[in-house]
């Protein structure tokens, strides 16, 4: 990606749509978007507040929108935006958002700051303001497929050991198949359970489905960096792959941002809509579980809890599934008292856990998680994102919380009615 | 003359420097232009924004715990402004006379108290909170202050104008008004037709992924 101040600007600039503008109109700076950030609750750094991290572009906006921001500019008294002003807030825009969306959710006038902060960071991408982590994993992604350098050769060696585990042969690029599943590399890498999870799943429900070679990852590093030229290129690779194979769905797999990616933002990235739909692997499980094809037996009577991947639920609108799902295999599931679309994310979403650089405010941020769990009292979460999964764990051991995290598509495969057993 | 300033070809000049704002508010909200959403949706965005504009009037548990002061200080003062705007005696009539031609019923004089009062600790409340609150101070700008000192100004006007019975403070209270109307669509004040946009536009968006915002 090329990097030039100027364009940064332009393309802030061209990032101010109706939407936006309304956003900035309607502002009162009332500061209650504060009071539902993790960032700021968390350090009580008021510039921490979700609509005070829009400040670049909400003086572009008044220069190039507003009457007084243009009479201003006429009379030379208005400051333009300068390289020092992304540079002070190269920080708030990407290490202290994870674009969760909470704020949107509680802002009297209806701003929705996640949409503001996703659209202001094409702005400081292209503009070279950003962290250097996050430009790395979208340049693998490009170049290799993988933000964490993930290859097809390091897919199928993950694969071998599922085949070999499960006695199932994983089907690869076959055409025709019902549903073409998509992973993360995470998933790849550190938790692999969750492919021999679905594996099984799949199998003992009798469903179609097939792995492309051409694209099985689900993630989108450009929506993250802020460069819709990367994510729509990432986006285009899967559609390509799944129209070739003409499948009728594509699966997003536990992930959250890989989900708001591919299923609400991708047909926008690449202009049309698609000729396959995209369903979220708890969207199917729950719907193979209600048509009777997933046969469940059996749950568990540990007391646990469920934590909202914020892509999935909150800006998803997948939030009766993992919560059907889990009444079927777990008798103890309690909720944290601010759960479903006003969950706390885990403080690593939207990059931050890509941008080594934040680490120690990601840490901090993790108390409100930290604390929702004490307040609840139970040593089990689960959760449906390898990402919220990791940095959920590596929150836990560095406050040294005695607390376990599994995956949601994990827990079900574990209550499997097995074919011998059926 | 100064009088007569005020209640003719000034009140027409302001009248019309509101509307035409207004309107021209609206118009580079939409001028700006948005992309439709070609995403396959899970319900219907109308509904979405119909819904948001009316949940938003309603806090969400947790904001309504952390920033009480700033709800309970923003509904005093929207709900007597709102009392007072379109329900105190002089105004039903004025309106009556010069807007809409007819009226309709008017607070009786305690009420109007009430109202008054509920407004200014309202204000007061929210403009203290400006002030001194580190996220609000940073937040703040200039247009906010003479905004909010402007609103302040009339209320106070207005209310000595009713109490005292004094032409001339009905015609200070009046110019301020006029001032105010010429103020507002250059101003943050404008949330108040604006957050229809923003509502809507977040409601639909969010309906069409099937959250309720
Ligand atoms: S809550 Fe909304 S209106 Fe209030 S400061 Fe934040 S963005 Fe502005
Ligand atoms: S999207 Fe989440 S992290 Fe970002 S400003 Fe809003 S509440 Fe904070």
């Amino acid at each position: 990606m090329e990097h030039d101040f100027a364009k940064g600007v332009e393309e802030l600039g061209r990032q101010i749509d109706s939407r936006i503008a309304s956003y900035f109109s309607s502002c009162v700076h009332c500061g209650l978007c504060a009071e539902a950030c993790l960032f700021y609750t968390e350090t009580g750094d008021p510039r921490y507040t979700p609509i005070y991290k829009l400040e670049p572009m909400r003086r572009l906006w008044k220069e190039q929108h507003t009457f007084w921001g243009k009479f201003a500019v006429k009379l030379g008294l208005s400051k333009p935006l300068t390289e020092q002003d992304f540079a002070d807030w190269e920080e708030l825009v990407y290490d202290s958002c994870t674009m969760c969306g909470r704020c949107s959710m509680v802002c009297p006038v209806g701003n929705d700051i996640a949409y503001m902060i996703r659209k202001e960071r094409e702005g400081f991408s292209t503009a070279g303001y950003s962290p250097v982590g996050m430009q790395e994993a979208t340049h693998r992604a490009l170049t290799i497929g993988s933000p964490m350098g993930v290859t097809l050769k390091t897919l199928k060696a993950a694969l071998a050991h599922v085949e070999k585990d499960t006695g199932l042969k994983i089907p690869m690029d076959q055409q025709g198949a019902d549903y073409m599943t998509l992973f993360s590399s995470m998933e790849i890498v550190n938790f692999p359970e969750y492919i021999e999870s679905v594996a099984r799943i799949f199998d003992a429900a009798g469903v179609s489905w097939t792995i492309s070679s051409e694209a099985f990852e689900a993630t989108n590093s450009g929506i993250q960096i802020g460069s819709h030229e990367a994510a729509g290129e990432l986006v285009s690779r899967v559609v390509n792959a799944a129209e070739s194979l003409g499948v009728k769905f594509v699966i997003s797999p536990e992930c959250g941002h890989a989900y708001s990616a591919i299923r609400w933002e991708g047909p926008n990235l690449i202009g049309r809509p698609y000729k396959f739909e995209i369903i979220h692997i708890l969207e199917l499980l729950d719907q193979l579980q209600k048509d009777g094809r997933l046969q469940l037996s059996g749950h568990t009577d540990t007391p646990l809890t469920f934590h909202d991947p914020c892509q999935i639920v909150r800006r998803g609108g997948v939030v009766g599934p993992p919560r059907d799902l889990l009444g079927k295999v777990a008798s103890g599931f309690v909720e944290m008292a601010d759960h479903g679309t006003m969950n706390w994310c885990c403080g690593g979403g939207g990059g931050v856990s890509a941008n080594e650089r934040a680490e120690e405010l990601r840490l901090k941020v993790f108390d409100r998680k930290r604390k929702q769990l004490e307040e609840l009292g139970v040593k089990t979460m689960v959760t449906a994102c390898a990402n919220c999964r990791i940095v959920l764990e590596e929150g836990i051991e560095d406050r040294e919380m005695d607390v376990e995290v599994i995956g949601l598509t994990e827990l079900v495969a574990e209550y499997l009615t097995t074919k011998s057993a059926q | 003359m100064i009088g007569q300033l005020i209640d003719g070809p000034l009140w027409y000049f302001s009248l019309a420097v509101f509307c035409l704002g207004v309107l021209f508010r609206f118009f580079t909200i939409l001028r700006a232009g948005l992309k439709p959403d070609l995403a396959i949706p899970r319900a219907g965005g109308a509904a979405g924004a119909l819904r948001n504009l009316f949940t938003r009037f309603v806090p969400r548990r947790d904001v309504a715990t952390r920033g009480r002061l700033t709800l309970v200080a923003g509904y005093l003062f929207h709900l007597g402004l709102f009392a007072l705007l379109f329900f105190a005696r002089p105004h039903v009539d004025f309106y009556a006379e010069r807007i809409t031609g007819f009226d309709w019923p008017a607070l009786p004089y305690w009420a109007f108290i009430i109202s008054a009062e509920i407004a200014f600790i309202g204000l007061l409340l929210l403009w203290l909170h400006r002030l001194l609150h580190p996220v609000t101070r940073l937040l703040s700008t200039a247009d906010d202050h003479i905004g909010t000192g402007l609103v302040f100004l009339v209320m106070l006007t207005g209310c000595l104008a009713l109490a005292q019975s004094f032409e001339p403070l009905r015609l200070l209270h009046l110019f301020l008004a006029e001032l105010l109307l010429i103020y507002f669509p250059f101003s943050s004040l404008m949330h108040t037709f604006t957050f229809v946009f923003s509502r809507g536009y977040t409601g639909a968006i969010m309906g069409r992924k099937g959250v309720n915002a």
